[in-house]
């Protein structure tokens, strides 16, 4: 394999018409090409979604109540029913595999009239009354201070976390947040720390909430022990799709409804949508491969055939490499080297060329700011050994036919040839 | 060293058969120098390519220094044609992209024979056949001569039992003939055993024994008195 002799016959075989070597490397280099290609801007847009969901936990599903729809145990249907405190503690006892339950309280928003008061200014805000877990489902930065903790939640602490466009319509620019106080409806709350959510997702209300301690928020506002929503994270390797029945039967069995009432709980499976697209992904590298290995096979064809005619037009040679004494085999291993030497150098010509291709969209990509839904396309180490594989065994098939069709010719038929 | 007992071989031409060889009985001794002789058509040719391993007979014994030739695949065909036998075509056979000297060291290779000393042999068998000068040209810059002179240097170098050349002055002028048959017969000074096909019969008395084929058959085996070659260069 690593003999001097045999390279240097097969750098002669192929240097002898420089223009068909290069037009038939340029099949396989295309093909290749294509592949890498495909392959680049499928992770790109993986990439691009997957930093739609950011660093949020996606092992989560979001649950919370809806009018019940069937009559059970001498209980009307259509009433109204909250999930309690005590709920969360039900589910942490009788679920395995759970990682975060945060219940979570809800006030203000969107529609709400102006609720936060500050000196002369008010704004209108979405306020949450929330665990200390809940930064760890819904990642935010906290750009100065600290976030809610046990402390806060235990004592009942009256502090509030505030997003940085609430700062802005609330204080002057150049004026100290911490320690200072905001009404909410009505009440004090001292401000303990600023956040910025850097995964917004588009949403432009992403910096205008303001975070409680959920029990302050529920005595504060009158909720007594009812839970607006729930937000349940299941740890690593346990999908929360396959445990979240557990939980709605358990909630239906503790509130008295119809265990076959499907609407009496609305929820969102985020690990669901999220393994959606994971699919979705494996799905379009699937395709890429199909299409990229498409095409390299013209070129493979192109370098089979090549390989054909020069073995067509070495036949009085390759009589002569015979009557001389060369074996069958050795004369087939020469044509194979001709061709997986051809195909691979072509193809790594391609993967280089990919990269450069990939490195300029990058610098583009990074030069003109972030595109939605794209970035940074790349193919790994793995992607480039599975390509090189696929060259050697494309290669070796290549040169199969002529390989076989150089032997195949008896040797005194080979000396007669013309 | 060649010895062959009643070798038959037809070519099947569509639906006919055509019969070439008839039974041909035949000895060479070692360090003999023979030439075939036939008119086209006499079977000449499809016997050295039997000799040669390039042709398997239909039937009869053919054993070469000992060794029964029978039954090969190709690649002990390969093996005992490198080890056994050196050719020389009428056409050269040169391998056009490779020197001189490469042209000559290749049975070398497939010997397995080191990259040093193989070229260090192929130049020696080029300063025999006096072309030392010539080891880096490429076929093409050769002459006729120069290249019938090269292939003999190949066939050499393999330190072959036996020389088979086929009409080897059969592309040649008579000047040039007769250098190449002055080569061969030095070659057969040194005790080499080679056999030449031929139609010429000059060429024929320079070797020591003439064979005449027809129709397949041997008419007339004789040992003649050689006239060399040097006299006439």
């Amino acid at each position: 394999m690593f003999n001097r002799d045999r390279w240097s016959e097969i750098i002669q075989v192929l240097t002898t018409n420089w223009f068909r070597t290069l037009l038939t490397a340029f099949g396989v280099f295309w093909g290749i090409l294509i592949l890498i290609i495909l392959l680049a801007a499928g992770k790109g847009l993986e990439n691009g979604i997957r930093a739609d969901f950011g660093d949020i936990a996606t092992n989560t599903m979001f649950m919370w109540t809806q009018g019940v729809t069937k009559a059970y145990k001498g209980l009307p249907k259509e009433r109204n029913f909250n999930f309690k405190v005590e709920d969360v503690d039900a589910i942490w006892q009788n679920v395995d595999g759970l990682r975060f339950v945060s219940p979570r309280n809800q006030s203000g928003g969107f529609r709400g009239a102006s609720n936060v008061v500050r000196g002369l200014k008010t704004g209108t805000f979405s306020i949450y009354g929330d665990y200390p877990e809940i930064i760890k489902q819904q990642p935010m930065d906290i750009t100065s201070g600290r976030f809610i903790n046990h402390s806060d939640i235990q004592e009942k602490r009256k502090v509030a976390v505030i997003g940085t466009d609430v700062r802005k319509s609330l204080y002057e620019k150049e004026e100290e947040v911490l320690g200072s106080f905001i009404k909410i409806s009505g009440v004090n709350f001292m401000i303990i720390g600023t956040y910025n959510k850097s995964n917004t997702d588009g949403d432009s209300d992403a910096q205008k909430d303001i975070y409680t301690p959920f029990t302050t928020f529920s005595q504060v506002f009158n909720r007594a022990n009812n839970v607006g929503w729930m937000a349940i994270t299941a740890v690593d390797g346990t999908p929360i799709t396959n445990i979240k029945e557990q939980i709605f039967t358990l909630l239906k069995e503790r509130h008295t409804i119809h265990p076959e009432d499907l609407r009496a709980i609305g929820h969102f499976d985020l690990f669901e949508e999220f393994s959606r697209v994971v699919r979705l992904f494996g799905a379009l590298e699937f395709i890429a491969y199909f299409v990229g290995v498409l095409v390299l096979l013209s070129g493979i064809i192109g370098v089979s055939n090549i390989m054909l005619i020069v073995v067509k037009e070495r036949t009085k040679e390759i009589g002569i490499r015979r009557a001389l004494g060369e074996g069958p085999w050795s004369i087939k291993k020469q044509i194979l080297m001709e061709s997986i030497f051809l195909t691979i150098i072509s193809g790594m010509a391609g993967i280089v060329f990919g990269a450069f291709l990939i490195y300029g969209v990058n610098y583009v990509l990074e030069m003109n700011g972030p595109v939605d839904m794209f970035v940074n396309p790349n193919v790994n180490l793995g992607v480039v050994v599975i390509a090189l594989i696929i060259l050697i065994v494309s290669g070796l098939l290549a040169g199969f036919i002529p390989a076989n069709s150089a032997i195949r010719v008896r040797p005194i038929e080979a000396l007669r040839a013309e | 060293m060649i010895e062959i007992k009643n070798l038959h071989k037809s070519y099947k031409m569509g639906s006919n058969s055509l019969h070439v060889l008839k039974g041909i009985d035949f000895s060479v001794e070692e360090g003999e120098l023979v030439a075939i002789m036939g008119s086209s058509g006499s079977g000449k040719s499809t016997l050295l390519n039997i000799l040669g391993m390039l042709d398997a007979a239909d039937s009869g014994e053919y054993v070469l220094d000992g060794v029964p030739i029978k039954d090969l695949n190709e690649t002990k065909a390969a093996q005992y044609r490198n080890k056994f036998l050196g050719f020389v075509f009428q056409s050269f056979n040169l391998i056009n992209y490779k020197s001189a000297m490469e042209n000559v060291a290749l049975p070398l290779y497939y010997q397995r024979v080191g990259r040093k000393e193989r070229q260090d042999k192929a130049l020696k068998y080029l300063d025999q056949v006096g072309l030392k000068e010539w080891a880096t040209h490429l076929p093409s810059e050769l002459s006729g001569g120069q290249k019938q002179r090269v292939a003999i240097a190949r066939a050499m170098a393999a330190e072959p039992k036996v020389l088979l050349a086929d009409e080897p002055t059969g592309a040649l002028d008579s000047k040039t003939s007769y250098e190449v048959m002055d080569l061969i017969q030095k070659i057969n000074d040194d005790g080499n055993t080679i056999l030449v096909v031929t139609h010429e019969e000059d060429i024929a008395h320079m070797c020591k024994r003439i064979v005449h084929l027809k129709d397949g058959v041997i008419v007339e085996d004789k040992k003649v008195k050689q006239v060399r070659a040097q006299q006439y260069v």
